[in-house]
């Protein structure tokens, strides 16, 4: 990881026009860290520009997209623009986030998506064992344990927030080599249950609904992250909890705590762990074992 | 004033133009995937022209007006009824009160736009009182209609009120009434991921005729009956998955057609899911939106390559006939 940036240096973004509405960037056609950043840098500068005719402004995970009104701004202008908070964000010699760490606590191995991921053996690739024993083979690990703590000894930064309302993609902070990837279903499944913690390819998400997915499913978090009736104080206006940049730390449960947490959520008085951080991509680079310990301490010694 | 629902229609919504500034965080715009029509109804009755109204696909809904109140219907055909009597499209009506208003089966289009004096009041969530059934966000407790509900309206502006009278049997110039085919032309602009195609699947996509599948809805219109596309060989990139339609998941435009597998390309609607990990080849212009929201399941469809030029020179000619809407005598 320490060498990414000298060859991310080459890659050039692609700019491409998605109709006459959508500016679409590609920043580097795999994932890595050094492409989500530039992603997220551009577009917060793109936000704080404030120029007339910009509707929606989505960062990714190695890449992003503008929609803008071709009426007020020309696609042309709009490129303009970005190829210069692209060189403004190459240029700069601090390379920091001002994010925040959250907690989430997950059960796992429980009793729903178990029953779920046995109602839809037949869409996966392993159909005689759970997620959780295919994913934990396939990645070396030789328990469904060894596999649970691997998930949630590290942290995670929220890379994107999409596909539904409020779901977060998120990339594991570790060396390539020891990140967890699992393929998707072989067909996806028709339903999900809502808060479902999973992985596909190599972003674990949570599902903000209940619904269709493809990802691996490992568990389920009692944390309220979408709330379309604002009755969660931990949620804002936009009814959204996480943001891109977001560190994750999960945090694996009993029952027990998982009921009286979820007693708490449906009660609106669910108070998650959460911390201030500011992110340094070259100290996290440099050393992201001992900066994910960091990662930690911030989060507990509050 | 109060609307009973008898019969909820097969997907009746509440929707209006549509919310913005939120797709970054994966709540997408909805609204009426047929905005010409949406506001058309609205101006027939003179509501504001972004007033909320009802979303009725391919089945209307059955509904019972417990006070009089001046309706306009224009979108797909299907002939209203009230207590049985036929009633014009695209022409402002009154629905007495008591009386029931029905909707016959679909002729041709696929949704219908229901205006009601004053607008349908629910709640604005993030600005908009469009419904995104998948967030179960907006419009009627964020759903489709049930049998049961109770739909009320806004007051009538003012300024209509005065002229509801007058206004009775005001009716969209034929020029400006929507024409329905069996057989589509949707305008795209190729890119975004079109150069992992293989030369002869990029050209094939254009040549060929796609009919629209039954799963098409407002998040995404799937379609059949082209040949399977393929990709070019590669080694996946880190994080985008083994399949070669795979990328690393990036946001998906409005519009965006993604082609997971090869195979059944997807049309990506109002209600989109604002990501994922599929390869699109293209995207089709916002002038062509509000027609693709007019097809029905088994109709078909070409595509038609054009360049951002022409998809801007569509686009003035679809805001100079939105013009013509807002000078209607």
């Amino acid at each position: 990881m320490s060498n990414e940036k000298s060859i991310e240096k080459t890659v050039t973004p692609r700019y491409c026009r998605a109709g006459d509405e959508f500016l679409f960037v590609e920043l580097n056609e795999e994932m890595t860290l050094e492409a989500f950043f530039r992603s997220i840098s551009i577009t917060q500068r793109l936000r704080e520009m404030a120029l007339p005719g910009i509707i929606e402004i989505c960062p990714a995970n190695a890449s992003y997209q503008v929609r803008y009104n071709p009426d007020v701004i020309s696609a042309g202008q709009l490129q303009e623009a970005l190829e210069g908070l692209d060189r403004e964000v190459a240029a700069q010699q601090v390379r920091t986030l001002e994010t925040r760490v959250i907690e989430v606590p997950v059960l796992y191995n429980d009793p729903w998506t178990h029953e779920t991921l046995m109602r839809f053996r037949d869409h996966h690739q392993d159909p005689s064992g759970t997620d959780l024993e295919y994913a934990a083979r396939i990645n070396g690990y030789d328990s469904v344990d060894a596999f649970i703590e691997a998930h949630s000894a590290t942290p995670w930064f929220v890379s994107m927030v999409g596909f539904v309302a409020g779901l977060p993609f998120m990339y594991q902070m570790v060396p390539r080599e020891r990140q967890i990837q699992v393929p998707k279903y072989l067909r996806p499944r028709t339903d999900t249950p809502k808060q479902t913690v999973g992985i596909g390819g190599c972003f674990s998400v949570v599902y903000s609904v209940r619904g269709a997915g493809g990802y691996q499913m490992f568990g389920v978090t009692p944390m309220p992250i979408y709330d379309p009736a604002g009755d969660q104080p931990h949620i804002d206006d936009s009814m959204i909890f996480f943001r891109p940049g977001d560190i994750v730390k999960h945090r694996a449960i009993e029952r027990e705590e998982y009921d009286a947490l979820l007693s708490a959520a449906e009660a609106g008085n669910f108070k998650p762990r959460v911390a201030p951080f500011t992110f340094d991509l070259d100290a996290f680079s440099s050393d992201p074992d001992g900066y994910a310990r960091r990662i930690k301490e911030v989060l507990y010694e509050h | 004033m109060s609307i009973e629902v008898i019969k909820p229609g097969l997907a009746s919504s509440v929707q209006d133009k549509g919310r913005e500034g939120n797709y970054h965080l994966g709540i997408p715009p909805s609204g009426g995937m047929d905005q010409r029509s949406l506001i058309a109804a609205n101006l027939l009755l003179g509501n504001p022209e972004g007033a909320a109204v009802l979303e009725c696909a391919l089945m209307g809904p059955e509904l019972r007006f417990n006070e009089a109140r001046n309706v306009s219907a224009c979108g797909a055909e299907m002939t209203p009824r009230v207590n049985g009597e036929v009633q014009p499209l695209n022409e402002v009506f009154n629905v007495p009160a008591g009386a029931t208003l029905s909707f016959d089966f679909v002729k041709a289009g696929a949704r219908l736009y229901l205006a009601i004096e004053g607008g349908i009041d629910v709640p604005e969530r993030l600005g908009s009182r469009s419904t995104y059934t998948l967030g179960s966000l907006g419009g009627l407790n964020g759903r489709t209609l049930q049998a049961g509900d109770v739909l009320n309206t806004l007051p009538a502006h003012a300024h209509a009120h005065a002229h509801g009278h007058a206004r009775l049997g005001r009716s969209l110039p034929g020029s400006l009434v929507p024409a329905f085919s069996k057989h589509y032309q949707l305008r795209v602009v190729p890119g975004l991921y079109a150069h992992r195609l293989i030369p002869e699947s990029h050209t094939r996509f254009y040549e060929e005729d796609w009919s629209v599948a039954s799963e098409a809805d407002r998040i995404g219109y799937r379609m059949k009956g082209g040949s399977r596309l393929s990709f070019v060989e590669r080694e996946p990139p880190f994080g985008a998955g083994d399949d070669p339609s795979n990328i690393v998941d990036a946001c998906y435009p409005i519009g965006s057609i993604q082609v997971p597998s090869g195979s059944e390309p997807i049309i990506l609607h109002r209600d989109a899911v604002s990501g994922g990990g599929y390869a699109m080849i293209g995207t089709v212009i916002s002038a062509d939106m509000d027609t693709v929201g007019q097809i029905q399941p088994h109709q078909k469809v070409r595509f038609i390559e054009v360049g951002l030029k022409e998809a801007l020179a569509a686009r003035a000619r679809y805001q100079q006939d939105l013009e013509l809407l807002r000078q209607m005598p």
